[in-house]
């Protein structure tokens, strides 16, 4: 999560606060979650990839426990 | 440290009260006299400063070794230049956490060195208590569990924001409070309690592990963090296990009483977060280790800190 | 968000994995090139879990502090306890690796010169900017994660018109060594575990070669405990269908395309050039320079340096260099735990956060 500032940002992280440098992204908004790496954010969170990757794992999870239990 | 005081110390001073390496010396008689030194920098900081320390971590070390603190002595070593104002609410601390600690400050020292020999101000201070418990090792048993009373690492966390060197917000305070009211505990057959200090959670674990003809495991899961620790830890890639407190303690208690003792803790404004985090092991492990179940379910094992994670913390 | 650590699917994970191993019949060894890898795969207890799976992880050359080597850090220390007024700023683990001439840390600066540990490249300039009487000198180690942050800063120094700064470039790209690794034939690996930030800057083409030219399998991945499941999981699955590719097992943060604007940036500051790595000798186009336009900024054309390293190595003994090639484990070392050890490192494995060595001596005891 990111709130702006010119190009220099403040990203927050369970509460806490941590500046960071927008440079290497294209156009950062408010609510934008970033990959931050020594200071810098390097990339940005893809929510939908990241709803799939985590649907996946439930998935995993489930079949895994039929398996087991069958 | 402890590699300095077995070589160092304890041969040059062998008595067989040293020799027990309590963190508070039980005296015949039926008395505790324990002493710390404090150096932390900066000497301000959210939840605290140097005087809070230097009376809590006495008075603590006091009550986790079974006595009820009574009184202190009180060394300053002040560098030239200090300001007044800085003296004056230092003092002002001192005097404040002395009253809540129930505590008398009855004699003490004051030496003002010149600007350059010491960084503003260091502070001794010594504690008498009167013994009402010893820790019990001999009757600790598998299933015997650990508790810790709040979540871990906040002081640390208050030391390294206020020094501002990562760049980062934290809305956190010190956890530095007196622990007298632990004490109580001590006649519901408590084993044994620490402070959990430098080297942190892991490093007292470490210690009491190396005594016991068992293992100790504990879960990550039921660690307590608060969330800033939580982040910053992950920022910083520092495990919070191996951080200092100030007014946390590490709690071994017959399973038969820990619910009881947890109930207790958590009425209490200090203890809302206490949490059973683990037990003693007999079928895990080998004797003297420390175990730790990773929030994936791995194990692994835990030593003691060799090297200093932040300077001058406490 | 806990789902990337929980229990139930690490271990549900695993049984998937086991199956998938048990089908091909015999052990595997992956390689994972990232010191971050290394140190979840430790931290979270999944390496016994793995081993006992059949699956055996090997760490690989991606630790920028292990593999620069020592003749940089000299240079270094030569500037800041010869130099007045210098200030050298750097990544907390470079100050710890020890060379011939000590360690930067131990280093005596000369009268008004002082060392100064940093947490972002963009610091060094502030420190530029706040003393103007002082050269800042920035030693600026890292692989593709960090060197945009390093050419950003290096061009901000210029739109700032500072005099005072300039950068000592430690910086390594990722896909070469894993060539020279291949190349050498030394070890046998069935499949890599790519670092998951290098590959939001570079993306997945940079790793074509070893899905085409070498036939190996491999995933991008993450850094959660799960994510680094999953990754082994897809290079499993490549290995069943004989199928070997660059899949990208991070889609919520790298795409097959990288960052373009981040690599625009290290295009425009810097040029690709061969570079000696410690252990792994001179690789081929595997290093950084700063381009002509930008020498102003490069410390060793400002104080008419020459930085040339070779084959001499100062610790006889030190076996960091097999560590990184993936040919030694740490306690394989005859030095681990003994002569080198956290509080008294020999060589820069048990230095650095992302080293094997210390990596596998603060998590890696084993429990019995």
């Amino acid at each position: 999560m990111a709130i702006e500032d010119g190009n220099l940002g403040k990203a927050d992280y369970l509460g806490t606060r941590v500046k960071v440098n927008l440079s290497l992204l294209d156009e950062v908004k408010v609510g934008d979650l970033v990959i931050i790496h020594a200071g810098f954010a390097i990339s940005r969170l893809d929510e939908a990839e990241a709803q799939e990757t985590l649907s996946l794992l439930r998935e995993i999870a489930a079949a895994s426990k039929d398996e087991s239990s069958s | 440290m402890r590699d300095f005081i077995s070589r160092y110390i304890v041969p040059n001073f062998n008595n067989s009260i040293l020799s027990e390496l309590l963190d508070a010396s039980h005296l015949p008689g039926g008395l505790a006299f324990t002493t710390d030194s404090y150096v932390v920098d900066p000497i301000f900081f959210p939840g605290g400063d140097i005087g809070t320390l230097s009376v809590n971590g006495t008075v603590n070390d006091l009550v986790v070794s079974g006595a009820r603190p009574e009184f202190i002595s009180l060394a300053l070593i002040i560098e030239e230049g200090l300001a007044w104002d800085d003296l004056e609410r230092i003092l002002a601390s001192i005097s404040r956490a002395a009253t809540e600690a129930g505590v008398k400050i009855v004699t003490g020292d004051t030496k003002v060195v010149r600007r350059g020999q010491a960084d503003k101000i260091y502070i001794n201070t010594s504690g008498v208590g009167r013994i009402i418990a010893r820790p019990n090792l001999e009757a600790v048993a598998p299933g015997d569990n650990l508790i810790v009373t709040g979540p871990l690492g906040e002081h640390s966390l208050a030391i390294l924001t206020a020094r501002g060197e990562f760049g980062f917000e934290a809305s956190v305070k010190s956890d530095c409070a007196p622990l007298t009211f632990l004490l109580p505990l001590w006649q519901r057959e408590v084993r044994w309690m620490r402070d959990i200090t430098r080297g942190g959670l892991a490093t007292i674990l470490c210690e009491l592990a190396e005594k016991l003809p068992y293992s100790i495991l504990i879960e990550e899961k039921k660690i307590p963090l608060s969330p800033p620790v939580q982040a910053v830890s992950e920022f910083l890639g520092i495990d919070p296990l191996y951080l200092a407190c100030e007014g946390r303690a590490a709690i071994l208690a017959p399973a038969s009483r820990s619910e009881e003792i947890l109930a207790y803790l958590q009425a209490h404004p200090l203890g809302r977060e206490a949490a059973i985090i683990g037990q003693i092991e007999d079928r895990i492990g080998r004797a003297g280790e420390l175990l730790l179940r990773t929030k994936t379910g791995g194990l692994r094992l835990l030593e003691p800190l060799t090297t200093e994670l932040l300077p001058r913390i406490c | 968000m806990e789902e990337y650590r929980q229990e139930e699917i690490a271990s549900a994970l695993i049984r998937l994995i086991r199956k998938k191993r048990e089908a091909l019949g015999r052990p595997v060894r992956l390689m994972e090139v990232c010191g971050t890898h290394t140190m979840t795969v430790y931290r979270y207890g999944l390496k016994p879990l793995l081993e006992e799976a059949g699956v055996d992880l090997l760490a690989g050359p991606g630790c920028p502090v292990c593999i620069t080597p020592d003749d940089y850090h000299e240079i270094i220390i030569d500037l800041l306890t010869r130099r007045p007024k210098t200030i050298v700023a750097t990544f907390g683990d470079m100050t710890r690796v020890p060379t011939a001439k000590g360690s930067l840390q131990t280093a005596v600066p000369a009268p008004s010169s002082r060392l100064k540990i940093i947490y972002s490249p963009a610091e060094a300039l502030d420190l530029a900017q706040e003393n103007p009487d002082c050269e800042v000198i920035f030693f600026g180690a890292g692989f593709e994660t960090t060197i945009p942050s390093i050419a950003f800063t290096v061009k901000e120094a210029r739109a700032r018109g500072l005099k005072n700064f300039s950068l000592l470039a430690a910086c390594w790209l990722i896909p070469p060594p894993l060539r020279a690794i291949l190349e050498s034939g030394e070890v046998a690996i069935d499949g890599f575990l790519y670092p998951g930030h290098v590959s939001t800057i570079i993306g997945s083409q940079p790793y074509r070669f070893i899905a085409e030219e070498f036939k190996i399998p491999g995933a991008i991945t993450g850094f959660e405990p799960n994510d680094i499941l999953l990754g082994i999981n897809s290079v499993l699955d490549q290995m069943l269908a004989a199928r070997p590719e660059v899949a990208i097992e991070y889609r919520r943060v790298v795409s097959a395309r990288g960052n373009p604007r981040a690599l625009a940036l290290m295009a425009e500051v810097f040029e690709v050039k061969d570079a000696f790595w410690r252990g792994l000798g001179l690789i081929p186009q595997s290093g950084l320079g700063l381009k002509k336009e930008y020498h102003e900024f490069d410390t060793l054309k400002r104080f008419s340096l020459d930085l040339s390293p070779s084959e001499k190595s100062f610790n006889p003994g030190c076996r960091c260099g097999q560590v990184l090639r993936g040919l030694l484990r740490p306690p394989e070392c005859p030095l681990y735990g003994r002569l080198c050890r956290p509080e008294s490192p020999y060589g820069p494995c048990m230095v650095s956060y992302e080293g094997a060595c210390l990596i596998h001596f603060k998590y890696g005891q084993r429990w019995s």
